[in-house]
């Protein structure tokens, strides 16, 4: 009897796949997402459909024209969760046709281009959600009060399909900014900081999620929630939300205290726009960050600044966005330059010294 | 007692509760045995028997050859049907050179060397030469003949006799079982050891899920002194060499550096029961204990077989396959080689002889790397396996060799966390082996410009000699004539 | 606008002219290409590649007229250095059809007339004359100049059998993709 091994060891292996990850951060993501869809009404149940829909079918034919098996599409739960990640990135009121072109950018143009799962270097929901807010800031700035599903004032079934589907004439009558948007307007027309802070909900609505915003950026709590939930299945570490949350926070305290006027406080950056979905789930994608947990802190940290940075000082509100796209560009540099000590050597590779050696 | 982090690391499901309780049960002597001439690191034996010799247990079958080599002795009285070549257990299945012994069934010892009276008396160059008389080798897997590293002690200041009983390797118990039914011998030997190494300190690392041989150990460590048990934590690959040395001292081993350069002499607990029957009694290494274990095996055992018995033969004593199994290993199941068969022999660094199921492997069509990183937090070695990986795919060798993939012991723990499967460890043991062979002919090629140069050189010499012999010869047919004209 | 075109203009014709200047006085001497090269291989001038000597395939080789897979008895390794010191990506997969192999003569067929003995260029065949001869195998190189000049045939070159010393794991088959 003889058996040539084609493959050398280990010959046990460790319940671990991409399908199960990529399931735990979507189960992750559970919570947040029904009370968005409860706080936002039938319009957003919509968008998310449509959204993780176009993602998944684009991944489909994508993977087809190039001749790959698609079935892979819908195993491996990458395309359906960029979708849901682009969906709640999205303002939960947006057409079907951002929501499509959102993705398109996502998964044909920053996955597939550059060689799909694993091979992108930019976010492929961060991509998919500045193309379009770039291209049609009116809707992706349309932000709007919460209109919980089944509330006397909240549309319903049919009048939700217009919504997103139809025309939408009347957006402005319901919309509203975020607390980002407002201080940002606020500030432009001369009132202080410290001023337009005490008209938006406070600390703890904020953190609960009944305010304006994107789709998933409202409830920090059960994002937060999900966060841990990960962690605790150590899908994903503390290092870059803690450092990316750390140091908007640091950098938003600092400069509150020099000024009030002009710098919204650190607690303020923390509980508002997508900060906790961008540190917890956005910024920790493994395909677009830095593999070791040492760039993993600089990764972290060069976000939280340039999002502090972009909200403080650019024309968009909010910012994690493009920090998370540039830091992006730089993990393959940060990759290259930090990197674990390997044992028995110095940082620079050179062997350890023996004693007495020298 | 005071331990140190280790970096990186994975905990598999351990699986030990199949064999951990199974005392060691002696293989019925086969029918025949093959017992190969290389067991070793370092230079192959040199067969001393020819075919239609009788030997006796213990008899030399083939003897050391140079410095690195370890001698092997006859495992039982019987004949010696060839000396040939046979199936090797390694993946590549290529043979070696082998005794094939066909047992007579007497068990009859021959002349064993005299026991070292008080070893505690006797000289380091006595201990290791007794230890290299008998054959002994690392028994934890390395197969490092054990006597080399009695010698350590000569150039290195050492402080400590580390005893490794961490198998840290799932399934495997025959370490665990030796300590708890041996532990007074395994203390002794260790004693003799660090003697023989002038260590007046010696500590056996046990990780912490075998409580009872760390009850046994400690027990026939208190009987004397300068013996330390340490429990040391779960967390593969613990039983590595320098990860032990690092978690018991501290101490970080620098690279290509041996851990006696650090003050530490490692040995297995199994080395150091070999050892003891040597010094003691004489015998020369010709059993070992070899767990059989895995889902596939009917009732898994801890067997104490002779060298040379087949594999085949250990699996039917442990009442042959409970189901077709999906890989057979020779080893643990994160360090262990696949067998290319069934019918291979039983060798002195075999700790266990594995049949998994297709369930326990769990093995999958490798995906696209996501980059989660998995692989770098768990390297033990501090190396980036995702990049090592792709330069080795690309055909970047000497990259992969930049980013240290040299360093890499294979321990497995990247290959076993990785989601998308990706066979890490296989790469870098093609690189490895690709590397080594690279060296190889890099070498062949400045051997062969020397040997033309030399040649040329001396055929330049040559042609030279012949230039002045001519010369010579015409100077010496123009003087008479000169001589001639001025007569 | 003609200032626009007028001030880019002068601008490249002056760094353009900077850039002639430089290449012309900072030159680097030209690397003796052919010397390096030559230096890389064996040196036993066996021929099989088709040139006269190592000297002569060198030389095509920095001419790009040979490939750098030319070298039979240098192997693999010979071939990735050529292919690194020429800037060239090798295609080894010619190469995996030639096998290692060193000399084998056939005891029962030498003469012992010493003339494989005086053709090795590696002196990896010793014997005296009306003796037999015999190869060194850590010596031999296998570049067969041995075999041509055996008027018996009892010359010939054999795979160096793989051991489980050199053995090694085939790389990972199957696109990762």
């Amino acid at each position: 009897m003889t058996m040539l091994p084609e493959k050398s060891g280990p010959f046990t292996h460790a319940e671990t796949s991409v399908t199960r990850t990529m399931t735990l951060v979507m189960a992750a993501l559970v919570p947040a997402t029904l009370f968005d869809a409860w706080l936002f009404g039938w319009p957003a149940i919509f968008l998310f459909i449509t959204t993780v829909g176009s993602c998944m079918a684009l991944e489909a034919l994508c993977l087809n024209l190039q001749g790959k098996p698609f079935d892979r599409a819908l195993s491996d739960g990458s395309a359906a969760l960029t979708g849901w990640l682009l969906a709640m990135s999205l303002p939960p009121w947006a057409p079907w046709w951002v929501a499509f072109i959102a993705a398109v950018f996502a998964i044909c143009v920053a996955k597939h281009i550059f060689g799909g799962l694993g091979q992108n270097v930019f976010n492929p929901a961060m991509v998919g959600r500045i193309a379009v807010l770039v291209s049609f800031p009116v809707q992706l700035t349309a932000f709007l009060a919460p209109h919980p599903l089944f509330a006397a004032a909240s549309p319903g079934f049919m009048e939700s399909l217009t919504i997103t589907f139809g025309h939408a004439a009347s957006l402005d009558s319901v919309s509203a900014a975020s607390a980002l948007g407002f201080i940002k307007t606020e500030l432009s027309r001369g009132v202080p900081v410290s001023e337009s802070l005490t008209k938006i909900p406070d600390l703890m609505d904020m953190a609960m999620g009944a305010r304006a915003g994107s789709f998933g950026e409202t409830s920090a709590v059960l994002i937060l929630l999900g966060g841990l939930f990960l962690m605790a299945k150590k899908i994903i570490s503390w290092h870059i939300p803690v450092t990316v949350m750390g140091t908007l926070f640091l950098m938003g305290s600092l400069f509150n205290a020099v000024d009030p006027g002009r710098f919204e406080p650190g607690w303020f950056h923390l509980v508002s726009g997508a900060t906790f979905l961008g540190a917890f789930f956005i910024a920790t994608d493994y395909v677009t960050s830095p593999v070791s947990k040492e760039g993993q802190l600089v990764y972290g940290f060069g976000i939280g600044l340039l999002t502090w940075v972009i909200r403080t000082f650019a024309g968009y509100p909010e910012g994690m966005a493009f920090a998370v796209l540039l830091m992006n560009a730089l993990a393959p540099i940060i990759d290259h330059n930090i990197r674990p000590r390997a044992f028995g050597r110095t940082r620079k590779g050179e062997p350890l010294a023996v004693r007495g050696d020298q | 007692m005071k331990l140190f982090p280790v970096r990186g690391g994975i905990h598999p499901d351990y699986r030990k509760d199949a064999t951990s309780e199974k005392p060691i049960v002696a293989l019925p002597m086969p029918a025949v045995l093959h017992i190969l001439l290389q067991q070793h690191i370092g230079a192959s034996a040199e067969a001393v028997v020819s075919e239609g010799q009788h030997v006796k247990k213990g008899e030399l079958l083939g003897r050391a050859q140079g410095a690195v080599s370890a001698p092997v002795h006859a495992p039982t009285s019987g004949l010696i049907k060839a000396v040939t070549r046979c199936p090797a257990p390694h993946p590549s299945g290529l043979d070696q050179l082998t005794v094939v012994l066909e047992p007579d069934g007497k068990d009859e010892w021959g002349d064993l060397l005299p026991p070292i009276k008080d070893p505690f008396a006797a000289t380091t160059d006595e201990i290791a030469l007794r230890v290299a008389a008998c054959g002994i080798v690392g028994l934890g897997g390395a197969t490092f003949p054990s006597s080399v590293k009695l010698n350590l002690g000569k150039i290195h200041k050492l402080e400590m006799l580390l005893l490794n009983g961490a198998e840290c390797e799932p399934y495997l118990t025959c370490d665990d079982r030796v300590m708890r039914e041996f532990a007074d011998e395994v203390v002794d030997g260790a004693r003799i050891m660090a003697h023989a190494l002038g260590t007046p300190k010696i500590v056996i690392g046990i990780e912490s899920n075998k409580p009872a041989a760390i009850k046994a150990m400690t027990a026939a460590a208190e009987k004397v002194t300068g013996v330390v048990v340490a429990p040391v934590p779960v967390q593969y690959p613990m039983g590595s060499e320098r990860h032990l040395v690092q978690a018991i001292t501290g101490r970080e081993t620098p690279i290509r550096k041996l851990t006696a350069d650090i003050g530490v002499v490692v040995h297995n607990v199994a080395t150091a029961r070999a050892i003891h029957h040597a010094v003691r009694f004489g015998r020369p290494l010709i059993n070992r204990v070899v767990t059989v274990g895995g889902g596939a095996v009917a009732e898994g055992k801890n067997i104490e077989a002779p060298i040379g018995a087949d594999v085949q033969d250990l699996i039917r004593f442990c009442g042959g396959l409970r189901e077709s199994a999906h890989r057979f290993v020779n080893g643990g199941p994160m360090m262990g080689q696949p067998l290319p068969s069934l019918n291979v022999p039983v060798i002195k660094g075999m700790s266990g002889i594995l049949a998994l199921t297709k369930k326990e492997a769990n093995e999958h069509a490798p995906q696209p790397c996501i980059r989660c990183g998995s692989c770098v937090t768990t390297c033990p070695c501090g190396l980036v396996p995702v990049e090592m990986a792709a330069f080795i795919r690309n055909d970047k060798l000497d990259m992969a060799a930049r980013s240290g993939v040299q360093d890499c012991f294979s321990c497995g723990s990247c290959s076993w966390i990785c989601p998308s499967h990706i066979p890490l460890v296989h790469y870098f043991n093609y690189a490895k082996g690709a590397l080594a062979a690279q060296d190889r002919d890099a070498r062949k090629i400045d051997r062969t410009k020397t040997l033309v140069e030399a040649r040329n050189a001396r055929l330049e010499k040559v042609a030279e000699a012949k230039r002045a012999a001519a010369a010579a010869r015409k100077a010496k047919t123009a003087t008479p004539e000169s001589d001639k004209a001025s007569a | 606008m003609i200032l626009a075109v007028g001030s880019l203009a002068a601008m490249g014709t002056a760094l353009g002219a900077l850039l002639g200047i430089a290449s012309r006085y900072l030159a680097v001497e030209e690397n003796p290409i052919e010397l390096e090269l030559a230096a890389l291989l064996p040196g036993s001038q066996c021929g099989q590649c088709g040139y006269v000597g190592c000297a002569q395939a060198a030389k095509a080789l920095a001419a790009h007229e040979a490939p750098v897979t030319l070298c039979p008895p240098g192997g693999k390794a010979v071939a990735e250095a050529l292919a690194k010191k020429l800037g060239v990506t090798a295609d080894l997969s010619e190469h995996e059809e030639h096998v290692p192999s060193i000399a084998y003569i056939d005891e029962s067929l030498c003469l012992g007339c010493l003339r494989c003995a005086q053709e090795c260029s590696v002196d990896a065949i010793v014997g005296a004359a009306k003796q037999m001869h015999t190869v060194i195998a850590e010596a031999c190189h296998g570049c067969g100049k041995c075999e041509p000049v055996c008027n018996t045939m009892a010359i010939t070159l054999k795979p160096i059998p793989k051991t489980v010393a050199t053995w090694y794991w085939p790389k990972p088959g199957g696109s990762v993709h």
